[in-house]
Order: structure tokens, then sequence, then C-alpha cells
């Protein structure tokens, strides 16, 4: 619930935090070029997740579905501080991330309606986005399952750089969680690790003041002062305001840097709001009507886009046009999604390994040995060789 | 015939992965105790010496976020090699050794694969207790997506993480802390591999065969000479991996022998043993003399006292006795 303030109305603050330190005011204005990409980036998002929930609602959609609506700043800001080598993972909240990534909306919806063209070959789901090319690791479905797997990503570039390649670290991880994963003992185990082996790795709390229908104050401890918990861990944090994109770019280009430059972890608690449910079935009676209201007043879309206008970056026209622009790509993504071919039955048994004995086909009738299905028979280089 | 130098199993598992890390960069161990103290059961013993503590990593007591880190590096294209220094341990790292490594390729369609192996002491250490005695692969087995390899020589255990090693696949490999001091002799050559999914005749039969794998193939050698003494003529059959499994060899066997024992130091209850029943039932139906005989850890968890451990865990006894049964010389 939001608190009350003295006068009985709800407040805006469901974080219970400390103040939220300005960045933006004080930084050169992004080129019109790079905010006209990143208002489109975050309208492609928010239509997206629109269609996603009349998808989930037609049916077209099984199983979760987490809609990102409200918290497009935070991905947007945060991928665009970031070096298209620098790995992200993040958990089940993931369109958003995957499509700020690079990720196409065909490929993101074809993956959610399960079929063949979809980013994991409709094999994945909404909770699991992958995608190789543009070093995006996973949606993870587990509640802070992906933070280990952050700091091994981050393991793993360094390890590239300075142990094979005999040079400098020089990517950075980036690991999105929930507010509900800093109650995770995986979480916990991830940031000592990360502390401990000064690795690259950013671990970015979109704080949204819900753990599905726990409020933060409810489950976690210290959750005015989430810096409190990479404190124990030696990670050094910053509070960024997540419903404004300049201020995410410009807070999370200072994090990026800092842990590109040293070559450390580091811990960021963004707080924003999902102005939806946990997922589609979330009926949110555990917050109130006015509360959402009131953030829907601060929405990150209508921010940036006064900021821009005001900037002389965009005009209205070029708005209409824009989002013209992006409703017809979703529609798009939403008839491709929808012909796209459902996966052939052969495709089951595909994936399960990487196949060096030829097709799987599960261990009832194994068949792993390259079609041989009797093997010639491994006999020990003496009888008894090595036996007790 | 390739030349053969004597090793402990320690040495030879030792041996695999420094070779595999000479061999390759992408290679690189961690786990607890693995480095300055040279390995809690010896297995790493010199290896921070030559590879140094960036390629041979001392981790906290923290299986969960060491492995889950592992797995984040085997999908950026590292081959890790972790040790857990029980298996037992390998409990609390379940969500990623379980959820995360196995399913990775499959839901990411085929993008991002996981080369690691997690290997470590597994079955009953020798009076352990009920926590410290897990046989995983009772559990383990279950699970599509992993390779599960369980040595019972030190040739085989070299051979075999070596192919594990190499393998794109997450692989898990089960040693047995009461192996890790047997002496056999091991083939010379950094290439000297053993395949995944052959098994191996360990004594030729004509009776029974008796199908096992890791530890207790050394209780059912025991076995087979003392049958032998009683007219009983057993074919000794080491699977040597569970995933996969070559049942053609098993199937083979007791088309030949017409009876089947198996012995597998996990629990009964939906495990390998069981697995293999059902699949040489079906197979074999007509060629069984009679059904197959299972022996399995009892069904209770793992005693502290000497002789309950011993009675717990199959024995040369029990498979002796279960060999009679289904040879009907009860």
């Amino acid at each position: 619930m939001a608190t009350p303030t003295t006068d009985g109305k709800p407040s805006h603050d469901v974080h219970g935090g400390l103040p939220i330190p300005r960045r933006a005011a004080n930084r050169p204005v992004p080129s019109a070029e790079l905010l006209r990409g990143w208002y489109r980036e975050l309208v492609l998002i928010r239509e997206f997740e629109i269609r996603c929930m009349q998808a989930y609602q037609d049916k077209k959609i099984g199983g979760f579905c987490h809609v990102y609506i409200g918290q497009e700043a935070v991905a947007v800001g945060c991928v665009a501080a970031l070096k298209p080598q620098d790995p992200l993972v993040t958990a089940y909240r993931d369109h958003g991330h995957a499509l700020a990534r690079g990720m196409t909306a065909r490929a993101c919806m074809a993956e959610m309606f399960g079929r063949v063209d979809g980013c994991a070959k409709g094999k994945g789901g909404s909770m699991h986005m992958f995608d190789r090319e543009h070093n995006l690791f996973g949606g993870h479905g587990i509640v802070g399952a992906q933070t280990p797997l952050g700091a091994g990503l981050a393991f793993a570039t360094k390890y590239e750089d300075e142990v094979i390649n005999n040079g400098k670290s020089s990517r950075v991880t980036l690991c999105f969680l929930g507010d509900g994963a800093l109650n995770q003992g995986a979480f916990h185990e991830a940031l000592n690790l990360a502390g401990l082996m000064n690795l690259p790795v950013i671990f970015v709390v979109e704080n949204n003041g819900y753990s599905m229908g726990t409020s933060i104050h409810r489950g976690t401890t210290q959750s005015h002062d989430l810096s409190s918990k990479a404190l124990g861990y030696g990670i050094d944090s910053a509070v960024i305001d997540g419903m404004n994109l300049l201020e995410v770019y410009h807070g999370m280009k200072d994090v990026v840097e800092k842990c590109r430059r040293e070559s450390r972890p580091a811990f960021v608690d963004m707080r924003c709001y999902r102005y939806k449910g946990h997922s589609m079935s979330d009926p949110r009676k555990y917050r109130t009507r006015d509360e959402e209201e009131l953030w829907e007043q601060g929405d990150p879309i209508g921010i940036f886009e006064k900021f821009i206008l005001d900037q002389g970056a965009i005009t209205h026209d070029q708005i209409k046009a824009l989002q013209k622009e992006v409703k017809a790509e979703v529609r798009d993504a939403v008839d491709f999604a929808d012909n796209s071919p459902v996966p052939p039955m052969s495709d089951l048994y595909h994936d399960v390994y990487r196949e060096p004995w030829g097709r799987y086909t599960g261990t009832s009738e194994p068949r792993m040995y390259g079609g041989a299905v009797n093997p010639p028979t491994f006999r020990a280089t003496r009888e008894g060789d090595g036996l007790i | 015939m390739s030349a053969t130098q004597e090793l402990e199993f320690r040495d030879a598992i030792r041996d695999a992965m420094s070779e595999e890390m000479r061999r390759d960069k992408r290679v690189m161990l961690m786990g607890e105790e693995v480095a300055e103290y040279n390995g809690a059961y010896k297995v790493s013993r010199g290896m921070l010496d030559e590879f140094g503590p960036r390629r041979i990593i001392d981790t906290p007591i923290s299986e969960s976020g060491f492995a889950g880190m592992a797995i984040g590096a085997a999908m950026l294209g590292l081959r890790p090699v972790v040790e857990f220094m029980s298996w037992s341990f390998s409990l609390v790292a379940a969500d990623p050794i379980l959820n995360n490594a196995p399913k990775m390729l499959f839901m990411s369609g085929g993008q991002f694969g996981c080369p690691i192996v997690f290997r470590g002491n597994d079955g009953a250490g020798g009076q352990l207790g009920s926590t410290h005695s897990w046989s995983v692969e009772g559990l383990f087995s279950n699970v599509p997506g992993i390779k599960i390899v369980i040595p019972s020589t030190p040739a085989d255990a070299k051979g075999l993480m070596k192919t594990a090693i190499r393998d794109d696949d997450p692989v898990f490999f089960l040693e047995s802390e009461r192996l890790l001091g047997m002496k056999g002799e091991v083939p010379v050559g950094e290439d000297v591999l053993v395949k995944f999914g052959q098994a191996c005749v360990r004594r030729e039969g004509t009776d029974c065969t008796i199908a096992s794998w890791g530890r207790p193939v050394h209780f059912c050698m025991e076995a087979a000479e003392a049958l032998a003494k009683e007219g009983i003529s057993c074919e000794v059959l080491d699977l040597r991996t569970i995933r996969p499994l070559d049942i053609g060899a098993i199937e083979r066997s007791v088309r030949k022998t017409s009876n089947l024992v198996i012995v597998d130091q996990s629990w009964s209850f939906g495990s390998p043993g069981s697995e293999v029943a059902a699949q040489i039932h079906q197979r074999c139906f007509d060629d069984l003399d009679n059904h197959v005989h299972r022996v399995h850890t009892e069904d209770v968890p793992a005693p502290y006292a000497f002789n309950l451990e011993q009675e717990y865990l199959p024995n040369t006894r029990k498979i002796c006795e279960a060999v009679r049964s289904a040879t009907y010389n009860a």
C-alpha cells in the first residue's frame, strides 16, 4: 500500500526510500537524433506490451506473462549506457530488455506466441528471451537465479580479456533483478562473489516497490536504503530515478564507466513502478487505484516526451508520425507471429544436448550413437584393469 | 597397445584436468579448497602451482553462488570444471545445476549451451552420516539435458574426465571418496579418451549379467569371483555413464545370460536401476529366465554406525544373494 500522508491521502512514495539524487540537469543534452531514438524505443515497448496483453486475453500467448509497462525508461536508459558487446542478463519481466537490446518485435512476439520464428524457436516463451547476436543471455524464470549468472558472465569477460588475451578487462555485465530477488540466497551469494573477485558486473534492482503482491517494506529489511545490502559486500551503489530516462541514462553512464574502469561490481537501486500487475492474472488488490494514478501522472514516456518537445528535438507532428509507425510495427509483429508456423514435433527433441551422438531421442529408446543402435562393446585394455 | 602408468584414482582425475587445461585456456577449475589447500581430497594437488590463482580458483562455501557463476561463465564460452567437495553439498545449488545448466540450450532455442563439468565425491564416504552420504545419481538421472558419468577405475576416471571437459553439454562427474586412493594402470597420452555411452565388460560370463557403475562394480567383481566357485558364471558390465545409457550392451549380455542383476548405490525408488530394469523387461521380455533383480542402497537415510552402514550399502553378500535368486540357485 502507498504510505498514507498526514492528510490521509495516498503518497507517491511506495518505496519508502531515501531521496534520489538528480544528475541530468547539469549534463550536456544528448543529440536530437539519440533522443528521438530513445523516445521511439519507449513507445515501442509500451505499444508492444499493450498488444501482448491483448494477445494474452485472446489466448494467443500462454503461460505466465509479465508486462513492463511503467518501467520502460529503465531498460532504454540502461541499454543506452552500455556498449553492444557488454553482456546483459535479466529476470522474467524481459520483453522490454529484449527490445531495447535490439531484438526485433517480430522475434519477441513470435516467441510469446510459441512459434518457430521466435527468438528461441518457441521453446522459451515470455520469460526466456535469449538473443546471442545482441548479447542478451536470457530472461530467467526463478527469482534471483540470474544474479549468479550475471556474476559468471562478468567473470568470463574478464577472464577472456585478461587470462586468455593478456589484455585489460574491457566489458561490463548488466544484471537486472527485481526488488523481490533481494531476499533470495542466490543474490547474496552472487554479491559476495562479485565483491570478492572484483567482477565487472552491475546489479540493477528494478525496484518497483512490489515483489508480486508484497510491498517492499513487508519483505525486505532496510528497504529505505538498499545500498546497505551492497555495503556489506564492499560494493558501491547508486540510487537512480527509473521513471526519468535522462536520469537513468546519466546515472547509469557514471556507474558503467566506473565499473569498466575499475573492473569492480556496482549496485543500483533503480526506483520505478509497474503500472500493471505482477503478471496477467494479478488483480492488484494489494494497492489502491489512487496510488496507481499518482504514478501514472509521472509516466516515463510523458516526462521524456515533454523534455524532447521542450528541447525542440522533436515536433508534435513527428511524434504523431512516430507513434503511427510504431503501432504499425507492432501490428506487423503480431501478424507475423500469428502467421509463423508452430514448431515441428521433431523440434521437441532438439537442443536438449549439443547432440554429439546424433539426434537425441530420450532415455526410453536411447539412440545416442550416431545412428548405430548397437555400439561395439568397449573392452578394458587389460582384463580386470586396475580392479581392487 | 599404448603405454600405461600406474596412478591413483585422484591423480588420474588431476592429470585429466591438467592436460585439458594445458590444451585449452578456456578450461579452469573452481571450488572450495581446490587451490591453496590443494583440494579437500587432494584431487587438485599441485594445480595451483602450475596454473596460478586465475585458473585454479578457491571459492567461499557458497555452492549456489559459484555453481551459478560457473554456468554464466560457460554460457559466455568458458569451460569451467566445478568441484563440489561432496555431491551432498550440491543440493544447495539445485536451482543452478538442475534448473539452469541442463535447460539453457533448450530454452534458448539452441543459442546458449553450457559446457561445464561438475565433479566431486558421491556415495557413502565411510560413516559420514545421513546428510553427507548422498548418491545423487538417483535424483539427477531424472533430468534431461545433463550427462552423468560414474567411473570405477583410474583409467576410466582419466579418459572420461577428458571427454567430459571436451563435451559441449553439462556433465555431472561422480567420484567416490572410497576409490580416490585406488591405484591402477592408466594409458599415457593426451588424447586417450573414453567415450560416453559405452559400457565395459569387466568380466565375461554365461549364467547371469551383473550391471553396475562406480564403486559397486568392485563388489560385483568380488561377487562374481565368489559365485564362480559355486559354479555360477557371471558377466560383469560397468556402464560408466548413466546418461547416455548403453542399454544395448546390457541387452546383448542379457540375451546371452538370460538373467540380470542391477547393482545401484542409490535408493531404489525411481532410480537408474529401476530405469534399466524397466527397459530390459521391455526389450528382453522373452529372453529373461527370471525377473530382473536389483541390489540398491537400503531405503532409509544413511546411518552412522559402521555395521549399519555396511548393511545399508550394496555389498558383495547382497549381490551374491541376488544372483543366486535370479539364477534359481537360492
